[in-house]
């Protein structure tokens, strides 16, 4: 049965689109077929975040108005042959996204995957509920920061109220990724700590993703994280993440750098 | 405790501001929030039940919720027309 996942956050800036591609991908490489979806209508950025960018030729848009059909907008990653990526369009227009629209790419998409992940704008305008509309899990990607935590209490109420799983009496199933985590800093009482996070959101906690150079370096390069560094501290957080979605009881940690001499070293050279 | 913390050069940790912050203001918030949307199903649980028995124009149910320092005022305010209808639905039963 396919599950459809939201990845929002409210605020922008949080890790909404780098968390998309390498939950995704994570996804992907544990055999499961995944699409990810763009809803960034005008500001797309996943298809650069995927390194996909110059093979964007049809988009969401295109085929909720029907110009292009589903699988020629569809785009296949050169890296994972089972995960795929339905770009957003460049148009201004955001009105020219409709729900109806929406609801009939979801479902179609439902017949051909295990995953449709959507990687929602920033915001709570149309795009971002167009976004989680037809969502069964959400997936709230927060800062260990005051601004993002407070957005991310919006986003958690509009998603009780707002789906169309809501709107039935349903329950949207939550789950929180703290990204740009610094456990030194929250040790230190410089930064919110998972803790308190967690008491304010009372939501469950699906992973904790350190900061990090390899996640500026994955999009630099175009390439999920996962893929790109797979033992680095964030592509082992994301995996975590996924092994938690997909059932699996794993314990929680924050996954932390490795920082052996050879380490460095390859690294250097690596570099 | 804070003072050694300086002392050492340090300084005084702001999460547990952040966290004391963000509590207070976001019990405000979810208030507010969540009041238009209670208010929504109120609305049209009432005009549900009211609508069995009467016929009323949905444009004519208002609920509206005041909020005082301790306690709340639900005012629900239906405009019934004169020689009402009852509702064809109960009149059938």
């Amino acid at each position: 049965m396919a599950k459809v996942l939201v990845v929002t956050s409210g605020k922008g800036g949080v890790g909404k689109t780098t968390s998309t591609a390498a939950l995704g991908a994570a996804l992907a490489q544990m055999g499961q077929n995944v699409v990810v979806i763009d809803f960034d209508v005008g500001l797309r950025n996943l298809d650069l975040v995927m390194g996909a960018e110059r093979r964007v030729v049809f988009d969401l848009i295109n085929v909720v108005q029907g110009v292009a059909k589903l699988p020629q907008a569809l785009i296949r990653d050169k890296r994972l042959e089972n995960l795929w990526l339905l770009p957003a369009s460049q148009t201004r227009d955001k009105d020219a996204l409709t729900e109806e629209g929406v609801k009939r790419v979801i479902a179609d998409l439902k017949t051909k995957f295990d995953w449709i992940l959507c990687d929602s704008p920033a915001g709570i305008e149309r795009g971002a509920t167009l976004a989680m509309r037809y969502a069964d899990e959400a997936i709230i990607v927060t800062n260990p920061e005051v601004s993002s935590v407070r957005d991310s209490d919006r986003i958690i109420g509009m998603l009780d109220s707002k789906t169309v799983r809501a709107e039935r009496g349903e329950r949207v199933e939550k789950h929180l990724l703290v990204t740009r985590y610094d456990a030194g800093r929250a040790a230190r009482g410089e930064m919110l700590s998972i803790d308190d996070i967690l008491e304010i959101l009372a939501t469950p906690l699906l992973g904790i993703v350190p900061e990090s150079q390899d996640v500026l370096r994955a999009s630099n390069v175009g390439c999920p994280v996962t893929l790109n560094a797979a033992s680095s501290a964030p592509a082992r957080a994301y995996t975590d993440a996924v092994r938690r979605l997909m059932g699996e009881q794993v314990e929680m940690t924050v996954p932390v750098q490795r920082k052996g001499l050879m380490d460095r070293l390859l690294r250097r050279r690596a570099a | 405790m804070m003072n050694v913390m300086r002392l050492f050069g340090g300084r005084a940790a702001s999460a547990p501001v952040a966290r004391e912050r963000l509590q207070i203001l976001l019990s405000h918030e979810r208030g507010r929030t969540g009041a238009p949307d209670l208010l929504e199903t109120l609305r049209s649980e009432i005009l549900s039940v009211v609508s069995k028995h009467i016929d009323v124009d949905p444009d004519k149910v208002v609920v509206r919720m005041d909020r005082g320092k301790f306690v709340s005022m639900l005012e629900v305010d239906i405009e019934v027309p004169n020689g009402v209808q009852r509702s064809k639905m109960v009149a059938a039963t």
